[in-house]
């Protein structure tokens, strides 16, 4: 799953070092993603893994990270309603 | 809500607004005007900013502008664009019918280059961009306009046009930061010297749809906007007269706002909401601002 999120964050984040020197837990926002770039990540992450973000899980701590955002998508995959 | 109705009639029945059969939409009195020109007065003397360069722009301003800013991501609910006639005798022939025929006759109506101006300041980025690097101390504009958004409300502290004042601040991030919070102070104590009730509080710009709600949470998160509130309609939901606002490099990367090292500037900005501040008096002190405290008159209108 996080190699996908990679391959969404290099074509929508628009941050300023390349996805591949990140590590999972790097925070994303400190690598250069605005709030506005997270509205296209959000998009991206629905129509690639057809899932639809709840309201309480728009915020920015859920794409503070790759895993950060790897385990909001496995919560939404399984149903799940807390995170 | 009925509580909210009836202080826009109560509004209307004094004559302060006149009705225009829009909500959002009124004319003001001469004793509403006195007041705005009371508050513009008080802003002047006690929050004057020296070195601050005044501009006024009309209330509209290129469509570009609007296009660039990036409004029409977070706001495209509340944006308004300027349409005009541009056809040919055929075409007015054609627009006269439908107006006769009761139909219809928009659909004539192109856009032009023009896009209502959403918040005073939005002119003044493109064109302190327009001059080169930014010097090292920093730059202070004094912005005013009436400004457009597209919202509809029976709460007359919620209107589509309305005036704003604004000081804006380009600078570095720590001069930048610095002017936000110092205006915090200052807008608290011009407010309350005004005998209004006060609180400050942390806010969100009203960013449409569900990517807003990530704009609105980091916003907060951040702790980008505040709010000086003061309970006009109810006490419940206090109204936002003032707003003090960092950008952080959100209207610099778009307009490529340099400093003169050369690094993007940070921006800020600090606006009073003129109707809601009046509104507000005239909730507090009465609806005859000739009986209001000795002290509130005297602030507002020095001689």
């Amino acid at each position: 799953m996080e190699d996908r999120i990679r391959e969404i964050l290099s074509r929508c984040a628009r941050l300023s070092v390349p996805v591949e020197a990140l590590n999972d837990e790097d925070n994303l926002y400190d690598a250069g993603l605005s709030s506005l770039a997270t509205v296209n990540v959000m998009l991206a992450i629905e129509e690639v893994f057809s899932v639809e973000f709840l309201d309480h899980l728009l915020t920015r701590r859920s794409f503070e990270s790759i895993s950060s955002l790897a385990a909001v998508i496995a919560s939404l995959k399984s149903g799940a309603l807390t995170f | 809500m009925l509580e909210k109705v009836s202080f826009r009639d109560t509004l209307f029945e004094a004559g302060l607004l006149v009705a225009s059969g829009v909500d959002g939409i009124y004319g003001r009195s001469g004793d509403f005007e006195a007041v705005v020109d009371g508050i513009d007065g008080l802003i002047s003397r006690d929050g004057a900013m020296p070195g601050a360069e005044v501009v006024r722009f009309p209330p509209a301003m290129p469509r570009s502008v609007i296009e660039t800013s990036g409004y029409l991501k977070g706001f495209p609910h509340l944006a308004g664009t300027v349409h005009c006639f541009c056809g040919d005798d055929q075409a007015h022939k054609k627009l006269l019918q439908c107006l006769d025929d009761k139909e219809d006759w928009t659909g004539q109506q192109k856009s032009v280059d023009l896009a209502l101006t959403p918040a005073a300041c939005y002119p003044v980025y493109p064109m302190i961009a327009s001059r080169g690097p930014v010097k090292m101390d920093g730059h202070i504009i004094d912005v005013s306009s009436y400004c457009f958004r597209h919202e509809p409300s029976l709460e007359p502290t919620r209107m589509q046009m309305f005036r704003m004042r604004e000081f804006v601040c380009i600078a570095t991030p720590e001069i930048t930061k610095a002017f936000r919070d110092r205006w915090v102070e200052r807008g608290h104590a011009i407010v309350s010297a005004l005998g209004l009730p006060v609180a400050v509080d942390l806010a969100n710009d009203p960013f449409f749809g569900r990517g807003g709600k990530i704009m609105a949470d980091s916003q907060r998160d951040q702790a980008l906007k505040f709010e000086l509130l003061v309970p006009v309609n109810s006490a419940e939901t206090p109204t936002a007269c003032l707003s003090f606002n960092y950008h952080i490099d959100h209207f610099s990367s778009i307009w490529d706002l340099k400093m003169q090292d050369g690094r993007l500037a940070h921006t800020a900005c600090v606006g009073f909401g003129f109707e809601r501040l009046a509104l507000a008096l005239f909730r507090h002190h009465g609806l005859n601002r000739a009986g209001w405290p000795a002290h509130v008159r005297a602030a507002l209108w020095p001689n």
